[in-house]
């Protein structure tokens, strides 16, 4: 959805991709692997063109999202001494953090998976600098800094110069407004040289989409050879249609320590890749009591908040919440039918805890398009073939729903349920959108 | 511009989307608009002209054009673009029609424009003056007057939401769901709204809140407003700012949707792409509180948004800020609608009279009217009263081109088949069917090649070369015997009229151009009665205002063929006749006048 993290390594690739088209003058060596294991890095060493795993002294750190890797002590660059790491201790490293759970100092936890280990580059402070671009409000900023590394983060309003750069600046103008904003303490025999790589680098992060990129710090070193030590990057994943050559099959990862996305989540993820319709699920609480299936993105939300003030206001908790999704776009009968058995099938996994019933909340505001009846259809056959598990867990089902062909609809769902023996409350645009969860709350 | 839309709005549907226009027509039928909302629809990749519509029980038809600039051409009246087109292509539809100009407001509907791309087209049609709706968005409404495709739903659903008049409720809302629910909340607890626009779910979307809200402000209509935010971003800010600077003075009762999120770190995407909060003033509880105390009306939650709009509209009842509304009569549209088979633009029997393009037949009929057979086909043909040096020109033509004598080849057809016994129409239709490429046809072959020319301007010597290329003798140039010397008397009336009678004759200039090239290869390579009659329709439609595309589309389809039909059927008719009346036998063909070459067939 719009802009999405991508790994360090990628977009590290990514520089290297279009380095000459960019960064002509400058030199980039781009080595660096990523790797989930150490025997994987200790065979990517045999092949031709990582001999330098074996012949450089190495740094590895977690390519997993997060940054501050340095404070959570998460990169390795000595063994006894800084730049000794050879391949070996790295491939030991490595397998020692992926063998228990980590937490990081924002609470964050998971089990690394993904190291990004590249050669030991010695260099001095000075010689470090920071550099971002990123869009704020409606116009592109670009952030430059003397220096680098983490110093930068500490007294950012005094050692960070921004250039607004809106949308329609030409690159003239552009070129002007970066060169006229370099910061003065950059040393007059890197100045030239770094206003060049602002403004190519600014050009780079323009025309590759970039949501939010930053090198922090950029390394220059002797002869214009550039090291980019750390990197954070976002793309703006809308642009994928027209970036396709370009980004070539990227990834886009989870945030470290989100639960990685349940089997049921990914496949309702998939049938909405494939669909014009739009298809979402979150689970929130597995163990929840309350679970909805809501036809609309703002609907979903507005359903959301009532229950969590419903459950709170009587005697539950946001642990009631089991799970938050949409359906809209007008979805097939077969699309909603997948949708419904998924959401049941997870309903009726474990009994409430404290033996209470469940609630189904099927909701929906009224449809500019939709017809109702016929994604009600879906529904209705999940109904028919989930109707005992939901007995089991005494599901108390409540629709709300308006739109094209609602009366049949909502007559179509009340007569399955009641002929498949399941309790359900039905109302149509005359009851308050969300008035459904008062009544199931309520009781 | 204090309303966004009027009665009289007309808009420019980018993509026939058919389900989407007929329920804006429904809609106009209902509030009886007197002019259809949808001018023109483009549909670039469509080989149609026109997509009928159900206008309440009856139908009409909505031009199809390829491009937005042509539709526009023909609708300049048509200020409002509605951009169906996919995140794929709604930038590029979008920002030709900023360059174009004359769009007051466009709507985008896709969702998922790159981001890039939507900050700079909202950014141009900004600078360019032109209000955007959306993207990703359902649109907008001002009812009762114009309503932008799908928003307020069903018909039966507009009108139980009262969106089919307009109430004293401005509204604004990011989502198109929960319009369509604002919409029905403000109808049961006040009386519905004045104007409303849903802004989109984009990140990045042309017109927010507060822009629409300043233009409410100044809408008379508009008695208060209703906006429903979302968690993320700060636009809900600026109308705070708005308030507090008294840039807005009519009341504001506003909640914004997604307090769910406080209760979830991050991770979990509550609702649309723009619905993130990057910074505690982006939450919901935090805008609600901010804007509860700017003094706006914020209920304690979204279940209570109907008790504060209620409170609030009883209020603004009471102290005679509103008053109540006279319900309009509207029409019903039927359930059940029949399309037609066949449609007919040129006349009409329904009356008392049958009309000619809407003029009684007696109207034209005789001679004290003045008019002749050019100015019933002007009306027949061409639905347009020409002015009387073009039908006499017409009439000109018709009488030239009569007859040819008996030899042509549609003339002894005619006769051959009169002699076999059959009757005047069987023997007219073999000579017709004769006319066609080779007998006839230099006329529209004439009128083709030399507008071709003309359009490309091509000098005579290139066109020749052109032609030689094609490998087809020029149609319209060559006489048996005729020669500058002892010139054509028929082309020469022609010409003459034209000259005299024709605002400009630049086609015919040019043809004798290229004549004076022919002749002086071989004399008897003039510009001949076909060509001169296939150059003069041409010049002819050129004074009459015509574009050369519709020209284009008149040779194609055979118009000034139908010249040729209609005079040689009076010619046709003639020799049949003569036929009749001179009894004559069948007709065998002499033998002798016959080479017999016939080989016996071989194996294979």
């Amino acid at each position: 959805m719009a802009q999405k993290a991508i790994r360090e390594y990628d977009g590290k690739a990514l520089f290297s991709k279009q380095w000459e088209n960019y960064f002509s003058g400058f030199h980039y060596g781009f080595k660096s692997v990523l790797v989930t294991s150490g025997a994987e890095l200790l065979a990517k060493a045999e092949e031709h063109g990582f001999e330098w795993l074996k012949q450089e002294p190495l740094v590895a750190k977690p390519d997993m999202l997060f940054g501050k890797r340095g404070k959570n002590d998460l990169v390795l660059f000595k063994d006894k001494k800084p730049g000794d790491v050879s391949l070996e201790v790295a491939a030991k490293w490595i397998d020692e953090k992926t063998s228990h759970p980590t937490t990081l100092l924002t609470g964050q936890h998971g089990t690394l998976t993904h190291f990004i280990v590249e050669p030991f580059t010695p260099h001095t402070q000075e010689q470090e600098y920071y550099i971002s671009a990123t869009c704020v409000g409606e116009d592109d900023v670009l952030y430059m800094s003397a220096e680098g590394g983490m110093e930068v983060e500490e007294g950012w309003d005094e050692k960070v110069n921004e250039v607004v750069i809106p949308i329609d600046m030409s690159d003239a103008d552009m070129e002007h407004a970066i060169k006229a904003n370099v910061p003065s303490d950059i040393p007059a025999k890197d100045r030239e040289s770094f206003t060049s790589f602002a403004i190519a680098f600014f050009k780079f992060y323009r025309d590759m989409n970039f949501a939010y990129l930053e090198i922090n710090p950029i390394v220059m070193l002797e002869n214009n050879n550039m090291a980019i030590l750390d990197l954070v990057a976002r793309l703006d994943d809308t642009a994928g249609f027209m970036m396709k050559d370009t980004w070539g099959d990227i990834e886009y990862p989870t945030a470290f320590g989100m639960e990685d996305q349940s089997p049921e989540e990914k496949a309702i993820a998939e049938a909405d890749s494939k669909s014009g319709a739009s298809l979402k699920l979150t689970i929130l609480n597995p163990m929840g009591r309350v679970w909805t299936m809501v036809a609309g993105g703002g609907a979903s939300v507005v359903y959301a908040d009532t229950i969590a003030d419903f459950a709170e206001a009587n005697g539950g908790s946001i642990a009631d919440l089991a799970n938050y999704g949409e359906y809209s776009g007008g979805p097939t009968t077969g699309e909603t039918k997948f949708y419904a058995d998924t959401v049941i099938d997870l309903m009726t996994r474990h009994k409430d805890p404290k033996g209470e019933d469940k609630v189904l909340i099927i909701g929906g505001a009224i449809a500019n398009f939709t017809d109702v009846a016929k994604t009600f259809t879906g529904i209705i056959q999940s109904f028919e073939e989930n109707a005992e598990k939901m007995k089991e867990h005494n599901t108390k089902i409540y629709v709300r729903r308006g739109g094209p062909n609602y009366e049949k609809g909502l007559k179509d769902i009340k007569e399955a349920a009641d002929r498949l023996g399941l309790y359900i409350e039905v109302y149509g645009p005359e009851t308050h959108v969300t008035d459904i969860v008062r009544m199931a709350l309520e009781k | 511009m204090n309303k966004l839309y009027t009665r009289d709005t007309q808009a420019i549907f980018w993509n026939n989307n058919k389900t989407a226009i007929q329920r804006m027509l429904d809609y106009d039928y209902t509030i009886k608009r007197e002019t259809p909302s949808v001018a023109a629809i483009v549909a670039p990749t469509s080989g149609n002209k026109f997509e009928k519509f159900f206008w309440g029980p009856d139908e009409i038809m909505v031009p199809l054009f390829k491009s937005t600039a042509d539709a526009k051409k023909a609708h300049p009246n048509a200020d409002v673009l509605l951009n169906f087109a996919s995140f794929r292509t709604a930038y590029d539809v979008t920002m030709e029609a900023v360059e174009l100009g004359g769009f007051k407001s466009i709507m985008v509907t896709a969702e998922g424009i790159p981001e890039r791309l939507a900050r700079k087209m909202n950014h141009t049609a900004r600078n360019a003056g032109v209000t955007v709706i959306g993207p990703a968005t359902v649109g907008a409404i001002a009812p009762g007057a114009f309503k932008i495709a799908n928003i307020g739903g069903t018909i039966d659903n507009i009108i139980n939401s009262k969106l089919h008049r307009a109430g004293s409720c401005g509204l604004v809302t990011r989502s198109g769901g929960l319009f369509n629910e604002l919409s029905n909340i403000i109808a049961i607890n006040a009386d519905g709204i004045a104007e409303g626009v849903a802004i989109g779910g984009d990140r990045f979307v042309g017109s927010v809140f507060i822009d629409n809200m300043l233009r409410m402000e100044k809408n008379p209509d508009v008695k208060y407003m209703v906006l429903l935010g979302e968690v993320g971003g700060t636009e809900e800010y600026k109308v705070i700012e708005a308030i507090k600077s008294g840039e807005i003075t009519k009341p504001v009762i506003a909640w914004c949707i997604g307090t769910i999120a406080k209760h979830f770190s991050s991770g979990v995407q509550f609702g649309h792409a723009g619905a993130s909060a990057n910074a505690d003033a982006e939450t919901a509880a935090a805008k609600n509180k901010a804007m509860a105390e700017a003094g706006i009306y914020v209920p304690e939650s979204f279940n209570d948004l109907p008790a504060t709009i209620n409170k609030v509209y009883n209020e603004l009842l009471a102290n005679g800020t509103i008053s109540e509304i006279q319900e309009p009569e509207i029409n019903i549209v039927p359930k059940v609608r029949r399309s037609k088979q066949f449609i007919c633009t040129i006349s009409d029997d329904r009356g008392d009279e049958a009309t000619y393009a809407g003029f009684p037949i007696s109207s034209v009929a005789t001679p004290d009217t003045g008019k002749g057979i050019g100015d019933v086909i002007s009306l027949l043909w061409f639905k347009k009263q020409y002015p009387k040096w073009a039908t006499d020109f017409i009439e000109t033509v018709l009488k030239t081109v009569a007859d040819h004598g008996p030899a042509v080849s549609g003339a002894h057809n005619c006769k051959v088949t009169a002699r076999a016994g059959k009757s005047v129409v069987e023997s007219l239709v073999t000579g017709l069917l004769t006319i066609g490429p080779r007998f006839g046809g230099a006329i529209d072959g004439a009128a083709e090649h030399f507008k071709y020319a003309d359009d490309n301007n091509l000098d005579p010597k290139a066109f020749l070369n052109h032609m030689k290329k094609l490998g087809i003798p020029i149609p319209g140039i060559g006489h048996r015997i005729k020669s500058l010397k002892n010139p054509d008397l028929r082309v020469e009336g022609l010409k003459n009229f034209a000259k005299e009678y024709f605002p400009s004759t630049p086609l015919l200039d040019y043809a004798l151009t290229v004549e004076q090239l022919t002749t002086s290869k071989k004399e008897n390579l003039i510009l001949n009665v076909d060509g001169t009659i296939g150059i003069l329709m041409v010049d002819m439609w050129r004074a009459l205002g015509y574009s050369e595309t519709e020209i284009d589309e008149f040779i194609s389809s055979g118009t000034l063929n139908a010249f040729f039909i209609v005079g040689r059927s009076i010619g046709f008719i003639g020799h049949i006749l003569d036929e009749k009346r001179l009894a004559m036998p069948m007709y065998r063909h002499p033998m002798d006048d016959i080479l017999y070459d016939v080989q016996k067939a071989e194996k294979i």
